[in-house]
């Protein structure tokens, strides 16, 4: 059985084999930039707008409300990496029902790129706010003693974010191929309007827990600056 | 009975036997995350936003245990290493 797009191998281009992760990858980057640039060349600051900007407008207002929510810090520096991620991943597997498209997070490989890149962007962000120093003592906290776990910590929540995001969306593509040969009227029908909910849901999830670690690796430093300048109140 | 026979049986009984084990904790503890987030979203309305999204990360982390047991138990079916020992 088929488990991920990447063994769809559509063409070569030299040396590279083209499958279908990477051709539909594209497409999705492809739609997400296209359509923010149709909405985006006509705004309007008043109080009439298009429709598209409305959406628009509505969702970077939901995320920044997320964000805001769980950072309790001002979440646009945050924003572009974790709406991305978000708006990347939820495209891919809501467009999963069209026939024929293959979501591409439902492979290993792109779900483990989209970890790689939350696992980059926590010290990225971390060091950005707090600086080098600090965010290194951030792992010698509370005591140098933890600092294997709290490494191999970084490490298995990277593999879990991949395979989480990959094995919901894979076992949902599966799940719905093997309905197809014991039920095909109506039952598959049914499991992928639950594969919407999921996939949604997966997207969610991943997006938060990306802005909770990057939260984690600049919040410790900012509540022990709070409680010191108490001290020295 | 050959190797090769006793290296699929094994896999694929593991391969059932860890998914099936590896699900009854996650699922147990899902479960009983769940209901408490019911009931603090009855008793305190207001909150049920953060209880939502505090519910959604602790699944998230507790569903972790489940996805290791799933990974393994996809290894012994599609990525055996033992099979590559055997294979004619």
């Amino acid at each position: 059985m088929r488990l991920s797009p990447d063994e769809i191998a559509l063409f070569a281009v030299g040396p590279w084999t083209v499958n279908a992760t990477l051709v539909f990858s594209w497409v999705i980057m492809a739609l997400l930039v296209g359509a923010g640039a149709l909405v985006t060349r006509g705004l309007s600051a008043g109080a009439s707008m298009g429709r598209g900007q409305n959406v628009l407008e509505a969702l970077v207002a939901f995320l920044l409300d997320q964000i805001h929510e769980v950072t309790r810090q001002d979440p646009r520096p945050y924003l572009p990496f974790v709406g991305t991620l978000f708006l990347f991943i939820v495209t891919s597997n809501v467009l999963s029902v069209v026939p024929g498209f293959e979501a591409p997070t439902g492979s290993l490989s792109t779900a483990a790129a989209l970890a790689l890149c939350v696992f980059v962007a926590v010290p990225a962000f971390g060091i950005a706010k707090v600086g080098l120093r600090a965010y290194l003592a951030n792992y010698l906290r509370p005591s140098p003693f933890l600092l294997p776990f709290t490494i191999f910590g970084e490490l298995s929540r990277t593999l879990a974010l991949a395979v989480r995001l990959f094995g919901n969306v894979m076992s949902g593509a599966v799940i719905a191929a093997i309905l197809l040969t014991v039920a095909p009227l109506l039952f598959p029908v049914i499991m992928q309007a639950f594969g919407l909910l999921i996939g949604v849901i997966q997207a969610y999830i991943f997006a938060i827990l990306a802005i909770v670690y990057i939260a984690s690796g600049t919040e410790l430093q900012e509540r022990r600056e709070r409680t010191r300048a108490k001290e020295n109140a | 009975m050959s190797d090769i026979a006793l290296i699929g049986m094994a896999s694929v009984l593991a391969a059932g036997l860890g998914i099936a084990i590896g699900g009854i904790g996650p699922a147990l503890g899902q479960g009983r995350a769940l209901a408490q987030a019911l009931q603090a979203i009855a008793q305190q309305p207001d909150e049920a936003n953060t209880i939502t999204r505090t519910l959604f990360v602790g699944l998230a982390m507790v569903e972790s245990t489940a996805i290791y047991a799933f990974v393994v138990t996809l290894i012994l079916i599609f990525a055996n290493p033992f099979w590559a020992a055997v294979a004619p």
